[in-house]
């Protein structure tokens, strides 16, 4: 679990983050949604601790990222994974090297031991054969799901996502989309989406956290979000002429 | 104010690069693939530019002086002072500032526009270490680098000489063992070792607290030449000052 409270951020004279405070369970895919420069992104990283709030405190368990020393960070992060936008895999490594990059950071294994787990990972994101490929060799749905194999070889406790499925193709999205909420489910983990997509809100958006110029506007899960009318939720969900169509159709059947 | 923020940065970045060090195992591969890049890719370059500047300087030398007074051994003498004192250290890592100073600004820029770094840090990696501090051990080898071009420059520089006409083979090896002085090949590296670092930390600096997209890349890398190449000249002349002066 992670709790956030209370959390500002400014940069320069642009206050971002007013005063946020939420919860994200283990065990359940956590969405931060909001429109552009609705400041999900400098949440995220407040999150994962690339950000120091101003003020404000973050909580994983029940220990604040802020009193903790370099060392205890350190050893939070060793179980944090993250997915980034455009994948962030390393451009030098192949894909097998990319995915045990963190194994090879952080545990004593030994090589064989660590292929196993990477060939055990891959499978597990339906990837197979592409060990000795470099990631300009391979789709970008292909490298989202490298990035969340590399994101979760080590067992994190934490996962965070930003926008896996953006540039992606709608089914290779949903794929995605079903694949990070199967992970999260089977190794019981906490993780954190920040996405626009509302078809991933509407697949696998467990517990949302609506983010409107740095403040929390609205927080529920995906069967509350068509019912809501917080008119800034309304707005941001109607706005794609696909889900207007889809509550026009809504309102005439009833 | 903005020149102090940047020395502060550049400072401030070096005092991280030697701080909580990456694992021994994945250092000492990444030492050996910069190595790889950095010193055994130039190699072809340098020993081309040597051969041939070497040549220019024995001609250009033997060409201005045709006053019989002077003794027929200068062109070896000019050439090999020429070469061991400027050509070799300072004007090679000039060089090296374009290629292998907009290399290490272009990849670790691109690293920070793709959040190749910002994965790094999340995954608890000190990433100026992981990054900065092979290239810092791999230039270590650099002065072999120079120590090359030197010969290469001596030895292009004899065969423009004696095959062009402009001196004997026996005039222009007593130019280069007459007046010997073994300090100038210490001074020569000293300031090897010197410019070594700055081509390893300063284009990394510069790569690493870049902002922005591809074009910014392109523009830090622009920024990288100029900023090695101008702290080369300057350090290059307070050593000169202070070891020869």
């Amino acid at each position: 679990m992670i709790r956030a409270e209370n959390i500002h951020k400014s940069f320069g004279e642009d206050h971002i983050l007013k005063g946020i405070s939420t919860v994200f369970d283990r065990g359940k895919t956590n969405l931060i949604i909001g429109q552009s420069g609705s400041g999900k992104t400098v949440f995220l990283k407040c999150l994962l601790g690339l950000f120091e709030p101003e003020q404000g405190r973050i909580y994983f368990q029940d220990e604040a990222i802020q009193d903790m020393d370099e060392d205890q960070k350190t050893k939070l992060r060793m179980d944090m994974g993250m997915v980034f936008q455009g994948g962030a895999l390393f451009d030098s490594l192949n894909i097998e090297e990319n995915v045990m990059f963190p194994l090879r950071m952080f545990t004593k294994k030994k090589k064989e031991e660590m292929v196993d787990r990477v060939n055990e990972v891959l499978s597990r994101v339906n990837l197979e054969n592409v060990n000795r490929k470099f990631p300009s060799e391979i789709s970008g749905g292909m490298q989202k799901r490298v990035a969340i194999a590399r994101a979760i070889v080590n067992n994190p406790k934490y996962l965070f996502c930003d926008e896996p499925n953006s540039g992606l193709d709608p089914r290779t999205a949903i794929l995605i989309d079903n694949l990070i909420q199967e992970i999260t489910r089977e190794y019981n983990i906490t993780t954190v989406i920040n996405t626009h997509d509302m078809n991933s809100v509407m697949e696998i958006g467990e517990n949302i956290v609506f983010l409107q110029q740095g403040q929390l506007a609205w927080q529920g899960d995906n069967s509350q979000i068509f019912k809501t009318d917080n008119k800034s939720v309304t707005d941001f969900v109607y706005s794609s002429d696909l889900f207007k169509k889809i509550r026009d159709i809504q309102l005439e059947e009833d | 104010m903005k020149y102090l923020e940047d020395i502060g940065s550049y400072f401030l970045m070096l005092s991280t690069v030697f701080s909580r060090p990456t694992k021994g195992s994945v250092i000492r591969e990444l030492i050996f693939k910069e190595i790889d890049e950095l010193v055994i890719n130039s190699l072809g370059i340098v020993a081309f530019i040597s051969f041939f500047v070497g040549g220019v300087v024995a001609i250009q030398t033997a060409l201005n002086i045709e006053n019989p007074l002077i003794p027929d051994y200068l062109v070896g003498f000019a050439t090999r002072q020429s070469i061991i004192l400027e050509f070799a250290p300072t004007f090679i890592s000039i060089i090296m500032a374009g290629k292998m100073g907009s290399f290490i600004t272009s990849s670790i820029g691109s690293m920070r526009v793709t959040e190749q770094i910002d994965a790094l840090e999340v995954m608890g990696i000190n990433s100026l270490n992981y990054l900065v501090f092979p290239k810092i051990i791999a230039l270590l080898f650099y002065p072999f680098v120079i120590a090359i071009a030197m010969f290469l420059g001596i030895a292009g520089g004899w065969v423009a000489g004696v095959y062009g006409d402009y001196s004997t083979s026996e005039a222009f090896i007593r130019g280069l063992q007459s007046d010997f002085i073994t300090f100038h090949v210490i001074y020569a590296f000293i300031k090897t070792f010197v410019f070594a670092f700055i081509l390893a930390t300063v284009p990394s600096w510069q790569g690493y607290y870049m902002k922005g997209g591809a074009l910014e890349v392109g523009k830090a890398s622009t920024n990288s030449f100029v900023w090695t190449s101008v702290l080369i000249i300057l350090t290059n002349f307070i050593i000169t000052s202070l070891l020869l002066g």
